[in-house]
């Protein structure tokens, strides 16, 4: 009811005209893609340990972040999405073109920012020690905040600062949810472009995954990956996701809009939908999955999947029940490459799926057990599988424009 | 009431259930006797000590039990309330089986300073790092806490406690979140996806950390003493807005699933517009251009002109800049009606609600077109000579009222309206 449709006769089609990348892997869509041919990751296991990252390789924000002001003005979270925008801008050929820029929709899946953890700590370590005047906490704040960093902090300011710094005056929402987010952000914009609502729009999101006030709170539910890295699939004696850095935006445009300026697809995105499994029992994620299998347009060509899957459990054995019934496809976990982005990791999974059916070939399988196999021959068709590690369930259709 | 469909041909939405909780307190009936009385629900803060704040003041929702207390567990609760009330109203669906997708406003989530302190203890000793912290944060102990404070928790709650169908939305577009909310909702209906749909918005997020951020950026009001006269929309001596709690439910339907269910239909969004800003973070563009550019989308999405609005329910939160800003863009769109049409802010009584302020409006709106009286903007005082809009000062205003433009405008650069009506146009 809530899910998107697959293009209907008098629907217009929805291309992926631009892709814009920072991650562990690298900056672009050459870097990245090399390193997946190459199997290369990129684990911090020393940093945060016992606890293992994926850390962003450094950028030049300057490329995409000219003023430093600006860049003094975000956390690292919005520093990263804003470089990734800038990077989907250019990629469609859209950057500063003022027309286009002041009616694109933007629509972007966000958490929040980092902490002072200077602040934190100060502000406990003097209560252990005994401080308790009564306003101790509120003179602390006021005197140890920085007075900007609220704004850093704040979901909607993703899009805020991309608005600013690329001088983007469409419209903007900001959908929060951890890993189902970015589902619905494509979800949305998508059925806005299908429906006519919009012309273009510029979704992703952005997660700077080296922060251990995030750590705690993963912590919390024991869902962090420990000790040793393994691929996605390997956990399962020893389960979590390792937390990623990682920035992905996406434009998607109507074939028309596409056409009129002459602007070239990577793939179109035919459709995404998502839903809420109750998870009570076991099965039900998987059950959730299947469904949603079931409402993607029909599926004959040559076909792929991947996923978000996070390592953590029960999720990723309920996802592993899922494949197990669509085994003949090739499967690739962007988890295990990329570490887990959570808002971010649907936008890069369809990403990847438009980069691949663009390059003609799946990047190949890193996987001890089996789940991922090697594919032959282009893919013209990818779904994009992503379920939160607590909630949330999510699936896209990418297919080559026909 | 006659076309299913609007000017443009598509389906007409209708809001047939709304729930509402401010600081005045709970359910539409005693939050418009009181509103129309021009009471304040703003007071001093006894949730915790104000010692060392400069604003010590808002309008906390405190008749509401949670337990243990977060935030975040208080705009779940209140958000469950006024559900349950729209519900009620609307009759559709059956018990937690609501027949369409929920859209929720919530303020961004975060580990909060209770659950933070606890973990502090816990280290057990007086020197530590955030590495400590850590130490301790897992093993099951404080599983409860990684729910709570998932962004997601709060929809996921509503979700399954009200059986809304498909993945839950949770959005954030600051002050103008409940707006945002209501106009996802519209589009679902208009683009045909689904018959209904359930808009909640809502906001429980008066804690320390909260006033010491909007403190520093000088955003709210100081005037503690009487904190009923804190906001003071529209007022020369108006010095910031005052922070409050609160949250909003409106069930909307197509018009034809309504009428063939023998709803009553309580009123029409009309139509819903929004428009970035990319000049700041936190001011907005000194030409005004993408809040006149929000007025002006909203009024052709309703395909209406700016003399079919008869009352703005304004975003008037009595900061400086806010209200001047408004009366110079409201009198760009409409011209010498800006100072003829009656305008009123309900923050100045129910304080600003943020991420719900934008529902709770829209429902204030309503239910001033169902009242046909206009609530009054009280501590109307001292005006600022410099805004002339016709403001409903002080004591309500019976008028005929057929069409409201609400507001609502939000750091980031957000701006969001609508246009609520009492019959289809």
């Amino acid at each position: 009811m809530t899910d998107t449709p697959a293009t209907k006769p008098g629907q217009t089609e929805v291309w992926i005209t631009g892709i814009g990348l920072a991650t562990s892997l690298g900056e672009g869509l050459d870097a990245n893609w090399a390193a997946l041919s190459e199997k290369r990751i990129n684990v911090d296991e020393k940093g945060f340990a016992p606890y293992i990252v994926h850390p962003l390789m450094p950028v030049s924000f300057d490329a995409q972040i000219p003023k430093k002001g600006d860049q003094r003005q975000m956390e690292a979270w919005q520093r990263i999405g804003t470089y990734a925008a800038g990077l989907a801008l250019d990629s469609a050929g859209i950057k500063g073109n003022k027309d286009i820029l002041s009616k694109i929709d933007m629509v972007v899946a966000a958490g929040g920012g980092e902490r002072d953890l200077n602040v934190d700590t100060g502000v406990l370590t003097a209560e252990a020690k005994g401080a308790n005047a009564p306003g101790f906490l509120n003179e602390r704040l006021m005197s140890d905040l920085r007075p900007t960093l609220f704004l850093a902090q704040l979901s909607n300011l993703l899009a805020g600062n991309i608005a600013i710094v690329h001088g983007l005056g469409g419209t903007s929402r900001t959908f929060m949810g951890e890993e189902v987010a970015g589902a619905d952000a494509a979800r949305i914009a998508l059925s806005r472009i299908a429906s006519g609502e919009s012309d273009i729009a510029l979704v992703g999101g952005s997660h700077n995954g080296e922060r251990k006030d995030l750590l705690v709170l993963y912590e919390f539910g024991d869902f962090n990956l420990k000790d040793k890295f393994a691929p996605v699939w390997a956990r399962k004696d020893h389960p979590g996701f390792a937390l990623g850095s990682a920035g992905a935006f996406l434009v998607l445009e109507s074939r028309a809009h596409a056409e009129a300026r002459g602007a070239k697809p990577f793939a179109k995105l035919s459709s995404v939908v998502a839903d809420l499994a109750r998870r009570k029992q076991s099965g039900d994620m998987t059950a959730t999955l299947e469904k949603l299998w079931a409402k993607l347009p029909k599926r004959e060509g040559k076909g792929a999947i991947i996923t978000g899957a996070t390592g953590a459990e029960p999720a990723t054995s309920e996802e592993r029940g899922f494949l197990k019934s669509h085994a003949d496809l090739p499967v690739r976990s962007t988890g295990t490459m990329f570490g887990h982005t959570m808002e971010t990791q649907f936008p890069l999974g369809i990403a990847l799926a438009a980069l691949s059916i663009s390059r003609g070939a799946l990047f190949p399988p890193n996987d001890s057990t089996g789940t991922e196999i090697e594919m032959q021959g282009a893919p013209t068709q990818i779904v994009v599988v992503g379920a939160g590690h607590w909630r949330g369930e999510g699936m896209a259709l990418v297919e080559a424009v026909g | 009431m006659t076309a299913p469909r609007d000017k443009l041909g598509r389906p007409v939405v209708v809001v047939t259930g709304m729930g509402i909780m401010t600081s005045l307190g709970a359910g539409k009936a005693d939050n418009w006797a009181k509103l129309v009385a021009g009471e304040s629900g703003i007071r001093t803060i006894t949730r915790f000590p104000v010692d060392g704040l400069k604003t010590t003041m808002a309008g906390t929702v405190d008749f509401v039990s949670v337990d243990p207390f977060s935030s975040t567990g208080l705009s779940e609760r209140m958000a469950e309330l006024v559900t349950q009330e729209a519900l009620e109203q609307a009759g559709i669906g059956a018990k937690a089986d609501f027949p369409g997708p929920l859209f929720l406003a919530v303020a961004p989530v975060e580990v909060e300073w209770p659950q933070r302190r606890e973990l502090g203890r816990a280290v057990g000793k007086p020197d530590f790092n955030y590495d400590d912290l850590l130490r301790i944060s897992g093993g099951g102990k404080y599983s409860a806490y990684h729910h709570r404070f998932m962004f997601g928790s709060v929809a996921a709650h509503l979700a399954e406690t009200f059986g809304t169908k498909g993945s839950p939305i949770s959005l954030s577009t600051a002050c103008a979140s409940g707006a945002t909310s209501i106009q996802l909702g519209v589009e679902a209906i208009r683009r045909g996806e689904t018959d209904a749909a359930l808009c909640v918005a809502t906001d429980g997020t008066v804690n320390p950390e909260a006033l010491v951020r909007f403190s520093l950026l000088s955003a709210l009001s100081t005037q503690n003493d009487p904190p009923q006269a804190a906001s003071r929309p529209f007022s020369k001596n108006r010095d910031g807005f005052v922070m409050a709690e609160g949250a909003g439910a409106l069930v909307l339907e197509s018009y034809e699933a309504a009428t063939a269910r023998g709803a009553k239909i309580l009123g029409v969004i009309a139509g819903c517009g929004e428009l970035t800003d990319s000049f700041h973070r936190t001011r907005s563009s000194p030409d005004g251009k993408p809040i006149i550019g929000c007025m002006n989308k909203t009024l052709a999405d309703a395909g209406m002109t700016p003399d079919q609005i008869d009352h703005i329910n304004a975003h008037g939160t009595a900061t400086p800049e806010n209200d001047k800003m408004e009366f110079n863009t409201t009198s760009a769109v409409f011209g010498e009606l800006a100072q003829k049409i009656p305008v009123t802010s309900n923050k100045s009584m129910v304080g600003h609600t943020i991420s719900a302020a934008g529902a709770v409006e829209a429902i204030f709106s309503l239910l001033t077109l169902e009242h046909q009286r206009i609530p009054p903007t009280i501590n109307y005082d001292n005006p600022d000579p410099t805004i002339l809009f016709n403001v409903v000062g002080n004591t309500a205003r019976d008028a005929r009222v057929t069409a409201v433009m609400s507001n609502s405008f939000g750091f980031g650069g957000q701006n969001a309206s609508l246009i609520l009506t009492r019959e289809p146009a």
